[in-house]
């Protein structure tokens, strides 16, 4: 599903996930040096560290995988 | 419900990831609107999807909050027999699409399966089709409205009226912008970004309850064996035997919904080639067959490691108490902190947005292609049908708002839905089978065998309304729960159908086979694909899709 001039619908996905990617691990980071008062269940194994960051490695590689410039 | 009852609270961080995804669904959908300019464009995607768009998407459209917190909640109800609806139930119809069914419906180059029936048999099947799917199409979507808005006002507090409109007119938005493109595209984003909001619970769950052998020892072997307690109505949670799993459920519902059921067979209708039509629903079905992950797994796993005890929708309605369908948001409260917690409820509502633009699109090709044109304007501009389906895709959405409500009339949402199937999907299955592999099935036999079959679900369902004991008859058994019921009415009305169209067509007279090329098995020619490797060909894949199919259900026999 490439028409002329169409962005892939890979690099939206790369994009937010990108995006969720570093919103998420920032968000854990903080958590990691500033614990709530009532942390959650396996709060200690840290995933929105880790799953974030997962997710930002993905979004980075299709982002630039299927940049505009790129699939054009 | 107000704020100082809900389950959890949302912080910034999660309602800035909501509001990412809700901008980025229309922005897709304003920037799609300058590539759709034709009706093959908005109603089929201009027929240029590659089999993974229309595999994911196919898969995605299926995906509504119905998928994810209704079978959730159906795992913690009834354990893994759940997942029964996506392997047996499911699988063996998915590659029988790709693999036999996919070239008749593609070398007609039909816009929709009421288009193929009318092809087949006559414009009565077609219209009697067409009208059912419409009805069950907007029941269904405010079904799926229902359920996203409930758990949100159970679990977050949300009103229900502003989840409703919120999540349904950004739908409206994007697919009237882009019809089925604009809908296509978003889907596959939504399917990955369930994933990747869910994906968590399983891994953390399983972690806490210590791995398969802790969720056994925390639950029981009842709710964990597929199979082996199916030798009686009493011996499992949800009072079924495997005649009900095996020739209501494999049988009748699956090959019904996955194969004739417009709202997916449009996905792989868009695909750009026929081999791509054939393999998307065979790479969906490995999709299909690892959603246990996300949607039973954790609705076990709330079994085994929540502490409240949740209950059915009639019985939270009067006290409060979280039901089963909020169990997965449930287990997102358990394990995720700020920002995740965005992600996993990003997720529940792009399950409901992948759902709702799937049934509003079917809706609007159905009601444009096979109800307007034929019935109102049967020569127009392509232009002015395009506009017709716009129009529709926001007719759709208000109605399906509007049936939302009565939803609320059920006790189980998920029986509800397999209730609506049994009426439309089991006879329809019947019409479409019989007129694909079977040249003598006439129009006559045809028309009554889809008509007494929705009649003979309707009057079966009523029956048991009116006189509880006569489940002992509908579903032989007086144990039977009401998804069990619907698998044996499902069966029934199937029967009903085959048997109507059979006899009928015995006695009036056959199409001439000339008029059945392309349409009917035996009298078609199905392109060669040439010279194509092993590992290219559908069959191959099919193949080991049936192979891993086997073996998990070995394993969780």
């Amino acid at each position: 599903m490439h028409k002329p001039g169409m962005v892939s619908i890979w690099f939206f996905i790369g994009m937010i996930l990108l995006v969720y990617g570093i919103i998420i691990t920032g968000a854990g980071i903080y958590d990691l040096f500033n614990p709530p008062p009532h942390p959650l269940v396996l709060a200690n194994l840290h995933s929105g560290v880790w799953w974030g960051g997962f997710l930002l490695l993905v979004g980075l590689i299709y982002s630039i995988k299927f940049r505009p410039s790129k699939t054009k | 419900m107000n704020a100082t009852t809900r389950l959890l609270s949302l912080s910034p961080v999660d309602i800035l990831i909501i509001a990412l995804y809700f901008a980025v669904v229309l922005g897709i959908g304003f920037y799609l609107k300058r590539f759709t300019k034709t009706g093959e464009d908005f109603f089929l995607a201009g027929r240029d999807m590659t089999a993974w768009i229309a595999g994911l998407s196919f898969l995605a459209a299926n995906l509504g909050s119905l998928e994810l917190m209704g079978w959730a909640g159906s795992a913690y109800q009834y354990g893994i027999l759940a997942a029964h609806w996506y392997w047996i139930g499911a699988i063996p119809a998915m590659l029988f699409l790709g693999v036999i069914m996919m070239p008749f419906y593609y070398i007609s180059k039909t816009h929709s399966v009421p288009g193929y029936l009318k092809l087949r048999y006559n414009e009565p099947t077609r219209a009697l089709s067409a009208i059912s799917f419409g009805f069950m199409t907007v029941l269904m979507s405010g079904i799926n409205m229902f359920a996203m808005a409930k758990v949100m006002q159970v679990v977050l507090g949300w009103d229900i009226g502003f989840s409703i409109w919120m999540s349904s007119l950004t739908v409206a938005v994007y697919v009237t912008l882009g019809g089925l493109l604009s809908a296509i595209f978003n889907e596959v984003l939504q399917c990955l970004l369930i994933w990747a909001g869910a994906l968590l619970i399983p891994i953390l769950g399983m972690i806490e309850a210590g791995g398969w052998n802790g969720l056994v020892s925390k639950i029981g072997e009842r709710y964990t064996h597929m199979w082996s307690t199916m030798g009686n109505f009493s011996d499992n949670p949800m009072g079924i035997h495997w005649t009900g799993i095996v020739f209501g459920l494999a049988w009748v519902i699956s090959f019904g919904y996955w194969t004739t059921d417009f709202l997916v067979v449009q996905r792989v209708l868009a695909a750009r080639d026929l081999r791509s039509a054939r393999m998307a629903p065979i790479i969906a079905s490995v999709f299909k067959m690892a959603v246990p992950i996300i949607v039973i797994l954790p609705g076990l796993l709330g079994l085994a490691v929540l502490p409240m005890k949740l209950v059915p929708e009639s019985v939270a309605a009067v006290t409060g108490q979280p039901s089963y369908n909020a169990v997965l948001p449930l287990m997102l409260a358990r394990y995720c902190g700020p920002g995740l917690l965005g992600l996993g409820i990003t997720a529940l509502i792009a399950g409901f947005m992948s759902g709702m633009a799937g049934n509003v699109s079917a809706f609007a090709t159905v009601w444009t292609y096979d109800i307007y044109r034929p019935m109102f304007r049967k020569e127009a501009p392509d232009a002015h049908y395009v506009t017709v389906g716009r129009w529709c895709t926001i007719l759709g959405v208000l109605v399906s708002i509007g049936t939302a409500y009565l939803v609320m009339q059920f006790a189980s949402i998920m029986d509800y839905v397999q209730a609506l199937f049994s009426f439309f999907i089991a006879p329809l299955f019947g019409t479409v089978i019989f007129g694909m592999m079977w040249k003598r099935t006439t129009p006559q036999g045809g028309f009554w065998g889809l008509l007494t079959g929705t009649l003979m679900s309707l009057v079966l369902y009523l029956w048991v309304k009116m006189d509880p004991s006569a489940l002992r008859y509908v579903a032989l058994s007086p144990h039977a729960k009401a998804l069990a019921e619907d698998m044996y009415r499902a069966l029934w009305s199937w029967t009903t159908c085959a048997v109507v169209t059979v006899v009928v067509s015995l006695f009036t007279k056959p199409k001439p086979v000339a008029e059945l090329e392309g349409l009917v098995y035996g009298v078609t020619k199905i392109p060669h694909e040439g010279p194509i490797p092993m590992w290219k060909q559908p069959v191959f894949w099919a193949s080991i899709v049936a192979v891993v199919f086997v073996i998990v259900n070995i394993i969780f026999w």
